[in-house]
Order: C-alpha cells, then structure tokens, then sequence
C-alpha cells in the first residue's frame, strides 16, 4: 500500500500542501479584486474603463525597463514592511506599529547620511545599521509591554506609530531640517545605497541596490524561521504559547525578541526608501507612514511567508505603478489604493474560504482515522503480545 | 404499535466514510433501551440524524408508527424528543427556573409568567423526585444537580422520549446511583428513554435492551438480562478485552519524588487552592490522585511541572530540590508530563508530527547544530519512535499533526514522554476521549513504566482507571489529600465517599 504512489495521489497530495493552498487562495483573491475594480473603473468612466484597467494589468511594462526597474524600487521598503508584519505574525504577534518603526528608521537613517559624510563609502551602510537598530528599539517596546504587563500589542504599538512620527517630526526640525520645503535635508552622495549595476539592467529607473538588501532580508527571515532552532521556538510561540511553555520556552523573551526583529524590518524599510537616491526626503506633515500599512496587505496577500511577501510585495507594486501610468485615462492614482484594498478584504474572505474547506477536509479525515484507529491498536496489541509470548 | 421510535435502515455517509451504514434503531414505549459503542462508532451521528441535524442518505423514521419527516431540531423537539447532553448546555448566570423555561417561555402580554413556570416545574420536580431549588443560580449548585435541571428541561416540555447522552461521565458513585434510579422513576411514568454509553456496568443496571454499534455498522440488539458485560464489550469492540490490567506484584523501591507541604493560594480568597499536599512516590509504583474535576489537582500538577508557581512547600526528586527549578530543568532532568488537555498544553498541532516529538529536546545536540535544526535526525528519530509505539498517520513524520486522530496524537505525546526514560512520569486523564482500544495501550504503556521501574504519578477522574492501575490512592478534596486508600481493599462506592468530601481520614506522610 505504501508504494502505491499513483497520479492522482500525487495531484491529491500537491492539493493537500499548504503552501499550494496558500498560493491558489490568493490568486482567487487577486481575481475577485481585479473584476471588482474592473466594475469599478466602468461606473465612473465607462469610456476609458477597459484602456484603464489594461493599463493597470501591465503595470511595470508601461514604459519599458524604466518603469519595470521602478516596479522593484517601489517594492523594496513594502517588502521590509510587510516583513516586518508577516514575521510578528507568524510568531502569533499583530505588529501594526510597522509604519511608526519604518519612518524612526528612516530618520535615523537620514541623520547618518546628512551628518557622517565622514563615513565615505560606508555610509550608507552605517546608516542601514542605525535604522536596524532604531527601528528594533522602536518594535522591542510595544513587546516589552506585552511580554511584561501584558498590555495588548496592537494597542500599543499602534500608540508606537503616533509617538514616532511626531517624535521623527520634531527631530528633523531640530536637526536636519530643510527650511525651505519644510523636509529633511538631502543625504550625501555616499549615503545613498550603491545602485549595484542594476540600473544598467533597468535604465532610466529609481531601483538600486535596496531591492537586493531586500531580497537577502527575505532569505535570511525564511532561514531563521524554517531551519533554526531560534525559529521553531518563535513559532512554537505563535501557533501555541502554552505548549510552548510546557516544553521550557522561554515566552517573554521570545515575545521581546519577536517584536524588536519586526522592528528592525521595518526600520531597514525606512533606510532602504529614504537612501535610495531616488529624491524622497521625510515630509514635515502629520501623517503616518503609508508604507507600514501597504506592508500589513503585503504580508497578508503574501500569508505571512517570507517568499510569498517577496512576491506580494512586487505584485502591488506592480499595481502602483500601474495605477500611475492610468492617469493618462485620467484616473487618479488612489484608485489603486481601492482596488488594492479589495484585493485584501477577498484574501481575508478566501482564508476564511479556505479555512472552511480545511476544516471539512480535516473532519474527513479524523472519520477516516478513527474508523481506522481501533482496528489498528488491535492489531498492535495483537503483535505485542505475539511478541512477549 | 409496540415500538415508539423507529429508525429503520438509516444510512448517513460523509465524504469517504460511512457513518452510519444500515442501521435500525427500534424503541419500545417506556423502556431504557442503551446505545452502545466507542468513540466514532456512530452513536452521535445516529443521533444527530434522529434530532433533524443531518438527512440521511436512506432510511427512515417512524414515531409511533407514522412516518416522520425531522428536518430540524425544533420539529424533533415538537415531537416530544428531548436530550441531555454531555456536556450542559446551561446559561451559569441564570436561575433554576429561568433555564428550564428559557425557550419555551409562557408569556402574557410580552411578560413573563414565572409563577405558573415555577409551579410546573415544583409539581415535576416532586413526581418525580428530582430535587432542585428553583432560585438558585447555575454557576452555585453541583454537577449533579445541574443535570437534574437538564432533566427538568425535557420534562417541561413534555417530551417523551429522553435522550441521555454520556451522562455519568461527570458525576460521583453516587450520583450515578442516584441517577439510575431517576431513569427508572422517568421510564415508570411512561417516559422512553434512549442512554448512550460505553460503560457496560450502567447497562446491566438499568437498560432493558441494549444496541450495539461497532464502526458505523449494527451489530444486533439484545435483551440485557440475557447477556454478559464480557459479551457485550466483545460485541462493542470486536474481540475480546481485558477488564483487569495484568499487573506484577508491587516491589516499590526508592522514594524518586516527594512533595511536602505544598500550598497554592487563591487571588482574592482566603482559602487556598491547595492546601499542604504531601506524599510520595517510589520507583515501581503508580500512585493516584483521584477526585472530581475541579479541586486542585489541574493546580498540583501546573506547580509539579512548573507551569505555575506555589506558595508554599517543597518538591524533591531524587533528595534534589526542585522547587525553583524551571521547567525545562525539569523536562530535562527526569520529569516526563502527559497533560490533560494534549492540545493546549502537549501539542503544535500546526507542528509536523517530528516535530511535536522533539518539543522537549529540539535544543540538543542532537537535534541541532549551531542553532540549525538538524531535519534528518529529527525525521530519523520520529521514524524511530513511530515503528516503537505503533503511531498512525498519513504521511510519517511529516505529517501535520492536526490531521491525526485523537488517539494517535496520544502516542505522539505517549512516545516522547516515555523515551526520555524519566524518573517521574506524570500523567494526567492520559485515556481521555480515546476508545476502549487506545485506552488499553496507553494503560498497559504506563503499567510497564511502573515494571520497569519507574516512579508513576497518575491523575485521573475516570474510577475505572483509579482502581485498575494504582497501587495507592490518594483522594484530593477541595485543594487537600483527604485521604490514602488502597484499590484492593475499599470499594468504588467508599472512594465515592471520600471524592464527594463526606469522609476523610487524617493522612500521614
């Protein structure tokens, strides 16, 4: 019986993995998305609705490799974010305070570039380093409270996006302050992050070395969180603290540890956007980050896996972009943020979906198994005995 | 016109099982007709088909020998079924009263009648002698009363045909008694009642017919006086079983652990959870802690294991202080721990089954090398453990452990405590909600730890498995040990006695 690995064995295995499960759920909540914004565009401009909407699909292909290499560099501090989210939650954590961890990272990492021109080339990396270490700080407290006073972390760090991005505000008046655009000051030439020959391959566009950064914080998270030992405890946290506790974790420190590397996601996210040498200084306005709540969507499209966020990650990218170029049919580009919005209400609605079909699934299977089970503890007991006599 | 009730050749399928294949059901009028079977043999889902919660494939229903059409649970309930299940389903803030006529409320003018209510229900209460005050609340009166209160609920809405489903599982010996010889007062009346069960004990003394069912098929009905409760497991199971574990003569050695004077208060009470618990337990034997849910022993065995901290009082192992030691010192120096609920506390169930067996030693050297897990020893080892203790799954050590049944998530947990060959193994209900079959290989697990050697401290609400397994007893009432027995001198009804706190003996240690 154990051999006999047939075809339709194997189809019904591949339907079985949760990773493939994952995936088709949210490319049924793409879909739905995607044909509701469709209906979208038709009700307010019916005329142009289908040049629209085609625009948006080809996204990155609007404008050759520069608009391709910007899909990338759009991608990169969405990534660290939706990062920073997607590992919070894998270890059972709500991190909403990526937006108030990506812009203390950002600020730190603008000091660095604007003030240390001493650094030379290694400035940028400095002020990478700095970002991670701020934006940690910035995640660890929200999971101190949690780990020791039990304060609800998506309460506080909630609480954390407000106070950092007043705090950030302050600090660039106090610092480095543009007073004529009423931004922060243009960083040195050598903090920008080295383009790494990437803009030969898409010229014309924003992207630099930051994507990579990215990519390597994707493998590196999914290392940790598949293959070490740091991360079977982290998760054995999330799916269940109190087995957890029972086999010796120690919870509180992998609560504070959990929160201050989401933290320091977010907080590279920041360094990576404002040192990219792309022209974007941190604005002097009371407005929370936008790309901490882009990283919440980004980590549920991508079900919290590291290599699902690298792709969900470029995918609403793909879309920003998309929606960009839609202006031409005088669209506004907040429109993306609907149709972006969608999507994530039907991933939520296909997650409940698949949960549901999971769950029957999982009933059929305990039937089998208990039908199963008592004949086969029979047999066991028959052989122990067979043994012992 | 002999039969009330008639389910005839009811077949209800899901989705690659047959639960229900070909049964027929048939109750006399005013007979305690038992429903007999394990776990998964069929008996809810018959049940559920009976209270309009599925539709069965074939098959049908007659109620006084008219075809009946049970769509949904409020037609089976105006047909005059009604049923008590396992667990109550009692609002705790609520009165008596407003629970048995919530839902069946007699209402004038949009206001409620309670003196009438409460009339009726004095009136049933007194036919047929269930005792309960009206006034008080849920959350105030015992188990045993709580269920009379359930009784009550059928009875005020004049159901005939009464459903009990497991209902001795939480009450003492003489609760039980007590209940017995309710059904019978009820089938006396001219009430029809339904009993399902797997205690075999229970039938003898009060069913008149009993039907056996064995994985979703009938496999007869017979007359209880006419069989034996031998006969009637073989039916059950479908081979014979062993009522009495085999067990070598008692050679106690060392004493591997002892608890003195342990405390545990209570946040905002004056008396203490536990209060001064002391004993031991010596290599070869198992001990057991017996009583009913809920007075201290999930407490005792979180401060045994770490899980929470005591106030008072000592724990050695071995002559080595224990009292502060963290959990995973203990897990890994000699405790080993089955939990009472496997899937709060002994389980990952989104964990690989190899996972889930490496949940105590992931962090050795064994398992892992430079803070890597290494995946082939892992899988090695669950492979190990699967052939040893027999674990079914789908897909071996890869196998999502959610996905597995009940009694193999046992083993899981089984395996991994045993093969760390500790010096104390605690278990708690270890047999909970498994099957006569599994809980015969788990209690023969345990009594060859004991043989072995190995110190045994067993925590268990089950009587059966009190006298059958232990060498001692130790009866915890109220947060205290009340009193030391041993299983072959004193009868169930005596521990009864002592479980529901009317008797106790001052211990010494």
């Amino acid at each position: 019986m154990k051999n006999n690995t047939s075809l339709s064995e194997f189809f019904d295995n591949f339907r079985r993995k949760k990773g493939t499960a994952n995936f088709i759920s949210s490319l049924i909540a793409i879909g739905i998305g995607l044909v509701i914004g469709i209906v979208i565009l038709l009700v307010s401009n019916p005329a142009e609705s289908f040049a629209g909407f085609f625009t948006m699909l080809v996204g990155g292909f609007n404008d050759g490799t520069r608009s391709l290499g910007n899909v990338f560099y759009f991608a990169t501090p969405i990534i660290m974010t939706g990062l920073a989210v997607g590992f919070a939650f894998k270890t059972g954590l709500f991190n909403i305070g990526a937006s108030g961890q990506f812009i203390v990272g950002a600020y730190v990492a603008v000091l660095v570039g604007v003030k240390l021109p001493v650094l030379g080339g290694f400035q940028w990396v400095v002020g990478i380093l700095a970002a991670m270490i701020a934006g940690a700080i910035w995640g660890a407290i929200p999971g101190i409270l949690k780990a020791f006073l039990n304060v609800h972390e998506v309460i506080s760090s909630i609480m954390m996006n407000y106070i950092g991005m007043f705090l950030v505000n302050y600090l660039i008046k106090q610092t480095v302050l543009n007073v004529y655009t009423n931004r922060s000051l243009p960083v040195a030439a050598t903090a920008n992050i080295p383009k790494m020959g990437l803009t030969t391959i898409f010229p014309g566009s924003s992207i630099n070395g930051g994507f990579l950064v990215a990519v390597l914080f994707v493998v590196l998270i999914y290392i940790v969180l598949e293959k070490t030992t740091f991360g079977y405890e982290l998760k054995a946290c999330g799916y269940n603290r109190y087995a957890a506790k029972y086999a010796g974790i120690n919870e509180t420190r992998s609560i504070v540890l959990s929160m201050a590397i989401a933290g320091m996601l977010a907080g590279i996210g920041g360094a990576l956007f404002y040192l990219s040498g792309a022209g974007v200084y941190i604005e002097v306005v009371d407005v929370l980050a936008a790309q901490g709540f882009t990283g919440i969507s980004v980590a549920l499209l991508g079900m919290s896996s590291p290599i699902g966020i690298l792709f969900s990650g470029i995918f609403i990218a793909w879309l920003q972009i998309g929606g960009f170029y839609m202006q031409r049919y005088s669209f506004v580009p907040e429109f993306i943020q609907i149709i972006t919005a969608i999507i994530i209400y039907s991933s939520a609605a296909s997650l409940i979906i698949r949960n549901y079909l999971e769950m029957k699934k999982l009933k059929k299977d305990e039937k089998r198994n208990q039908s199963g089970i008592t004949e086969t503890v029979i047999d066991s007991l028959r052989n122990n005995k067979g043994g012992k006599s | 016109m002999d039969y009330i009730i008639e389910m005839l050749n009811i077949r209800k399928e899901f989705p690659g099982i047959v639960a229900n294949d070909d049964i027929t059901l048939q109750i006399k009028k005013t007979e305690i007709h038992a429903l007999l079977g394990e776990n998964g043999a069929g008996k809810s889902t018959l049940m559920s088909v009976l209270f309009g919660l599925y539709r069965p494939e074939a098959g049908i229903i007659k109620l006084r020998g008219k075809e009946a059409n049970i769509t949904d649970p409020r037609t089976a309930s105006n047909l005059g079924i009604g049923m008590v299940h396992q667990h109550f389903k009692l609002v705790e803030d609520f009165t008596v009263l407003q629970n048995i006529i919530l839902g069946a409320e007699t209402v004038k003018n949009g206001f409620l009648k309670m003196d009438e209510a409460k009339k009726k229900v004095i009136e049933l209460s007194n036919r047929y002698n269930l005792y309960i005050d009206p006034d008080a609340k849920i959350s105030d009166i015992t188990v045993g009363m709580q269920q009379r209160v359930e009784i009550l609920k059928m009875l005020y809405r004049d159901n005939e045909i009464l459903i009990f489903d497991e209902p001795t599982a939480v009450l003492t010996p003489q609760e039980i008694d007590e209940l017995m010889g309710i059904m019978k007062e009820l089938s006396k009346e001219g009430k029809s009642l339904i009993f399902i069960t797997h205690k075999l004990e229970e039938i003898k003394k009060v069913a008149d017919r009993v039907t056996v069912l064995r994985r979703g098929k009938c496999i007869g009905t017979y007359n209880v006086k006419d069989v034996t409760k031998e006969f009637l497991s073989e039916k059950m199971v479908g081979r014979k079983v062993q009522f009495t574990i085999d067990k070598k003569a008692l050679k106690p050695k060392e004493t591997v652990f002892e608890v003195k004077n342990l405390s545990m208060k209570t946040k905002g009470s004056t008396r203490n959870t536990l209060n001064k618990i002391s004993f031991k337990v010596r290599q070869g034997e198992i001990v057991c802690i017996a009583g009913i849910d809920g007075n201290g022993q999930s407490e005792l065995v979180y401060a045994l294991t770490g899980i929470q901290h005591f106030d008072e009082g000592q724990i050695l192992v071995n002559g080595e202080d224990w009292t502060k030691k963290s959990i995973r010192y203990r897990n890994s120096n000699g405790l080993s721990h089955i939990p009472e609920d496997r899937h709060k506390y002994g389980l990952v169930l989104e964990y690989s089954m190899a996972y889930n067996l490496v949940l105590q030693t992931y962090f050795t050297d064994r398992f892992q090398k430079r803070g890597f897990l290494k995946r082939n020893s892992i899988n090695e080892y669950a492979k190990t453990l699967i052939e040893k203790f027999d674990i079914r799954s789908g897909q071996g050590p890869l196998t999502t452990t959610r996905s597995m049944s009940g009694g193999n998530q046992q083993k899981v947990i089984l395996a991994r405590e045993i093969d760390k060959e500790p010096s104390i193994m605690i278990a708690v209900q270890p047999a909970r909600g498994l099957d006569v079959g599994a809980t015969e290989f788990i209690h023969k697990q345990l009594v060859e730890q004991r043989d072995s050697g190995k110190a045994v401290l067993l925590i268990s609400l089950e009587l059966e498995e009190v006298m059958n397994l232990s060498d001692r007893i130790l009866v915890i009432y109220e947060g205290e040990i009340v009193g030391e027995l041993d299983p072959k001198k004193i009868t169930v009804q005596e521990l009864g006695l002592y479980m529901a706190g009317s008797k106790r003996d001052e211990v010494k240690v």
